[in-house]
């Protein structure tokens, strides 16, 4: 990787690493939360102008690090004029507004998260710019989308703030997701997902059937983006965002992010008949209605707003045109309309904070009273309105002189008219921002005393001025950098052309006097036609997007309520009822290959058992109301398939479904005793024909699947394991080996899993003991359920003895796993037996406080020590999880196999513990809350106290 | 065999199914306990069904082993249907102590659906 492709990552990179800081920064003060949200810029903004020379040059900078190149989605960035042009506006503005929002965000705004968001905004506008995959740029895409949301949303306690937000994120986001199916469509023709292939591609996608869906789609991404009519209507809501917001979001960047979508995608989709009638028409209609809208708005800002469409609707129109001259004139006015809309923003804001008020009509004779603010504010505004000498000015002839020769549907004037208006309202609202505000008798009712603000506020402003004014003269200073993001647009060679001030006398010329004049015309008679246009109905575009809003949350709900209806048997039985009718058709469309195994035989003792399983299923179904004899059928059940795996050459899952079972039992036994021991008969008769023919379809469907299967061989993965076992994992015992080697991350997230089941059920006790469920435990009488006889002696004596043995044969059941049936589920699942036992015979209470095991940590100590173990492998540089073993002689023991494959066991040994006995911990726990007492003696009846007695009597 | 096996899948399987439509918690508990037979039984099935040749490596040479694979994954299922099971039967206790009452159907639908069925009746 070079120092170029290294500062390109590092340039899209930081603002994102930069984000982290103005957070923490803020307690150092608002001072160094600004300093830190700048340093990320600034160095991004230099590291881009170190890049810049090469780039005028004419080099294209790129660099790709592989993301997921299954997907075709690499972290692939290029810098060519185009992306130049962009990062620089992103990074310079985005500097200004840094130093504009310090002074303009008041002590009460929480300015760290202010910058935060800046700066993830920032960064991923940059992505936008500087991607080389399209599906990289939809990422940054839908983040601009989101980082908008927040900046727009920032004054959340205002209600306009929220509800702009919220529009702009649905009006943005829709756009682009349907962006995202377009750049796929686009991906799939041109064969990558690499920008620069695709725009290398522009003939073979012009040509693909599906070009016409691409384009709609993309465009539909970038109108809505670029706030074209009919989707302007998010932006003047955004406007509810502070005025930093607005200048960087609402003039310079965001929704320009459209306008550079089309200008990237430029020779790509550019140039056919489609492209021209729909960017075309659509920016001209933009242009005109936006103008229009503007001149009537009475809110500083809403003006900007509505005129950044128009000018959104110029740019987009230009594009639109598909003519190298266009684009060079898009770029241009690109650049212009950036310095002086951010500018304007920036006054407005200025003027905000000065006065209190934006309404304009509240305004008017601040030139005595802000001299400075005038000054910057009417040549922003004179430079919007297209006045020589400013750069405006320039861009504007520019695009009058492309209008000028555009056929529109054969009429050689559609255009040049439309144009001409759309510049004539243009002139007009300009001149009205300049007029209404600035000039005029000055008034004594502002609601604040204005005057002009400090230093900090008005210099970013006047630095834009600035440029406004330098390229307004000396227009060929832009020319280099016009010149080189216009060439990436087209993707080819570049007219001849040269930007200057004075082109003698053309059409544009014409277009632009009649436009001054017409304009100020238009002001002189703004009163009756404002108070006309205030009488004149016409739609109002929040209320039909709230009503689109709030009829499709009504479907949605309606929809919920009518499959959500909270009965969960009937979610059942549609679930198992399709489930049953997909398999059935999967197997129809498939058809079946011919069976290649032979029958096995079936000896009479099999015969038994399975008229036993038969029996006792049916059982449990017929008699499952009652509930305590249904539990110990099921136990029969369960031991009939352990024996069964014994058969079938399972030695394994027999230790561990008979070790399960057990346990399962014991605690459903534990809570039933706090649950009706009957379901009383609900259903009725045709409900439960309903249940039982889907019952018996689903399970005959299931098993007429398991009898095709077992007659068939498929391909298996299992040869690997047998053969490598004993060599690589050290094992004879190829299951346990599975599960402690070559599966071992598995059984790793499965003892993790085990592990949070028991506190689950712990936290659900804790969180029933502490509710209104524990009240009614202890209120309630359970003593006529008890045993008279609770810890009997036999029971007590039998499981003492018991419980070394028990110990043991777990202990041996562990060591021997790795080579013989056994390992870490069964022994943890032996040992918690015969500790339960212990708490079974005399009593959870009696038992617990003869112990010091926390269960809890327990659990914690298994899942690290598995962990730890299978980190371990990192120490000999193997993958995590890799095990190592050897065999040691120590005399007089045989010699033995020391894997560390058995310290992994040990950990799914504690944990499976811990989990159980915390398990039973929780509901003996309840048990106690119900009144249960604790015994002083180990039994009830001890004949040992009767010696004690009559001893002390003696 | 194979019959004895796939039809106990079945079997297990439908009478699960049937419980598990039932209103109370507990058929439903038990219902998912004899469904996890049927699944466990039928993935370890998916290793086809061999007699006498458990998959312990034998030390006298060459020797068949039936498919461990399947083996290993049910064991874990077992293990972890246990778990699950637990966390059901707390979760179904806290909510009988909580309502007094152990249906699992939301009451006004539960009503619905007996409405139905009686209609259907």
């Amino acid at each position: 990787m070079t120092v170029n492709d290294f500062s390109l990552i590092t340039i899209a990179l930081l603002p994102f690493i930069g984000a982290l800081f103005p957070g923490l920064m803020i307690r150092a003060g608002r001072n160094t939360s600004a300093i830190f949200t700048a340093l990320p810029t600034a160095l991004s903004l230099i590291m881009l102008l170190l890049l810049a020379p090469s780039v005028m040059d004419g080099q294209v900078i790129t660099v790709e690090l592989p993301w997921l190149p299954q997907l075709g989605l690499s972290v692939a960035f290029f810098l060519d004029g185009l992306g130049l042009l962009f990062a620089a506006m992103i990074l310079g503005v985005g500097l200004l507004i840094t130093l504009y929002a310090r002074f303009y965000l008041s002590g009460d705004d929480p300015m760290g998260q202010f910058y935060t968001f800046l700066l993830l905004f920032q960064g991923a506008m940059l992505g936008i710019v500087l991607s080389d995959n399209i599906l990289l740029l939809l990422i940054f895409w839908e983040l601009t989308s989101l980082s908008s949301f927040l900046l727009i949303g920032y004054w959340k306690h205002l209600p306009e703030a929220r509800q702009g937000a919220r529009m702009a994120l649905a009006v943005t986001g829709s756009g682009g997701l349907a962006m995202i199916a377009g750049m796929l469509i686009l991906g799939e023709i041109a064969g990558s997902y690499k920008l620069t292939d695709i725009l290398a591609a522009g003939e073979a996608i012009r040509a693909s059937d599906w070009y016409l869906p691409a384009l709609i789609l993309i465009l539909l991404g970038a109108f809505t983006k670029s706030a074209q009519f009919p989707f302007h209507f998010w932006l003047p809501h955004a406007m509810a965002a502070p005025t930093p917001v607005s200048a960087y979001l609402h003039s310079a960047t965001m929704v320009k992010a459209g306008v550079f979508l089309m200008a990237r995608m430029w020779p790509a989709l550019a140039g056919t008949e489609a492209w021209f009638y729909i960017v075309t028409t659509t920016g001209l209609v933009t242009m005109v209605l936006g103008a229009l809208i503007a001149l009537f708005k009475d809110d500083l800002k809403a003006l900007l707003a509505f005129s950044t469409v128009s000018h959104l609707g110029l740019l987009t129109m230009l594009l639109g045109f598909g003519t190298p001259m266009a684009a060079v004139a898009a770029v241009f006015h690109i650049i212009n309309h950036l310095t002086f809309k951010a500018a304007l923003f920036m006054t407005a804001g200025i003027v905000d904070h000065e006065t209190h008020t934006r309404d304009i009509k509240r305004l008017g004779g601040l030139r005595t009273l802000m001299p400075v603010t005038f000054a910057i504010g009417s040549l922003a505004a004179l430079s919007m309105a297209g006045m020589p000498l400013l750069n405006g000015f320039l861009s504007k002839e520019m695009m009058l002189e492309e209008a000028a020769h555009t056929d529109w549907a054969g009429s050689p004037h559609a255009v040049p008219v439309l144009a001409t208006l759309g510049a004539l309202l243009s002139v007009a609202y300009s001149f009205r921002f300049v007029g209404h505000v600035f000039l005029g008798p000055v008034r004594g009712d502002y609601p604040h005393e204005p005057h002009d603000p400090p230093f900090g506020l008005w210099v970013a402003p006047a630095l834009l001025v600035g440029l406004v004014v330098a390229i307004g003269l000396l227009p060929h200073i832009a020319e280099p950098l016009v010149r080189v993001a216009a060439g990436a647009v087209t993707g080819g060679t570049l007219p001849e052309f040269h930007l200057k001030i004075w082109h003698g006398i053309t059409p544009a010329l014409f277009m632009s006097v009649i436009a001054v004049l017409g304009g100020g015309a238009l002001l002189a008679i703004h009163r009756p036609l404002d108070r006309a246009w205030i009488a004149a109905p016409r739609p109002e575009a929040k209320a039909i997007f709230d009503r689109l809003v709030g009829g499709a949350v009504g479907l949605s709900r309606r929809i919920t309520q009518m499959t959500h209806d909270g009965a969960m048997s009937r979610y059942l039985a549609i679930f198992v009822a399709s489930t049953t009718v997909l398999g059935y058709l999967a197997w129809r469309g498939g058809g079946l290959p011919a069976a290649t195994r032979d029958l096995l035989p079936v000896p009479p003792l099999v015969l038994v058992g399975w008229i036993l399983l038969l029996v006792a299923t049916g059982s449990v179904v017929l008699m499952h109301r009652d509930r305590f004899r249904a539990l110990i059928v099921i136990g029969i059940i369960g031991l009939t398939v352990s024996v069964g795996f014994v058969y079938l050459s399972a030695p394994d899952l027999a230790l561990t479904q008979i070790s399960v079972e057990t346990v399962t039992i014991i605690l459903l036994l534990l809570a039933l005793h706090y649950m009706p021991k009957a379901s009383p008969v609900e259903s009725s008769a045709g409900r439960r024909i309903r249940d039982g023919v889907i019952a018996v379809a689903a399970g005959g469907g299931v098993g007429a699947l398991a009898y095709m299967f077992l007659l068939r061989d498929t391909p298996s993965i299992s040869d690997y394991h047998l053969a490598n076992s004993y060599e690589g994992g050290g094992g004879t015992n190829v299951v346990n080996v599975i599960l402690v080697d070559f599966r071992g991350y598995d059984t790793y997230g499965e003892i993790i899993v085990l592990g949070i089941a028991g506190l689950v059920i712990y936290a659900v006790m804790e969180a029933l003991l502490n509710g209104p469920a524990g009240r009614k435990l202890r209120s309630t009488d359970y003593s006529r359920d008890g045993s008279r006889d609770r810890h009997p002696l036999m029971m007590v004596i039998a499981t003492r003895v018991m419980m070394p043995i028990s110990i043991l044969v777990g202990v041996y059941i562990f060591l021997r796993g790795h080579n013989q049936p056994g390992g870490g589920f069964v022994a943890g699942l032996v040992v918690s037996i015969a500790l339960l036992m212990q708490y079974m015979a005399s009593g959870f209470a009696w038992t617990q406080s003869r112990q010091r095991i926390e269960y809890h940590s327990m659990i914690g100590w298994g899942v690290v020590i598995a962990g730890l173990t299978g980190a371990g492998a990192w120490l000999g540089g193997k993958p995590f999880l890799t095990s190592g073993y050897d065999y040691f002689h120590v005399p007089p023991i045989e010699e033995f196999e020391l894997a560390t494959a058995m310290l992994f066991d040990f950990g799914v040994f504690l944990a499976v513990l811990g989990a159980v006995m915390l398990m039973l911990y929780s509901l003996s726990r309840i048990a106690r809350h119900a009144g249960e007492t604790v015994n002083p003696e180990p039994m009830d009846y001890d004949p040992s106290a009767r010696t004690r007695i009559a001893r002390e009597e003696e | 065999m194979e019959f004895i096996v796939a039809s106990s899948v079945g079997a297990l399987t439908a009478a699960g199914i049937y419980l598990i439509l039932r209103l109370r918690a507990f058929s439903t508990i038990l219902g998912l306990a004899l469904l996890s037979y049927a699944v466990n039984v039928f993935l370890f099935a998916s290793g086809r069904l061999a007699i006498d040749l458990p998959p312990i490596l034998s030390p006298y040479g060459e020797a068949s082993y039936t498919d461990p694979l399947p083996q290993a994954l049910v064991l874990t299922a077992i293990v972890i249907s246990f778990g699950m099971t637990a966390v059901l039967v707390m979760v179904a206790l806290g909510a009988y102590l909580e309502s007094d009452d152990d249906r699992i159907d939301l009451p006004d639908a539960a009503e619905d659906e007996e409405s139905a069925g009686g209609a259907a009746q």
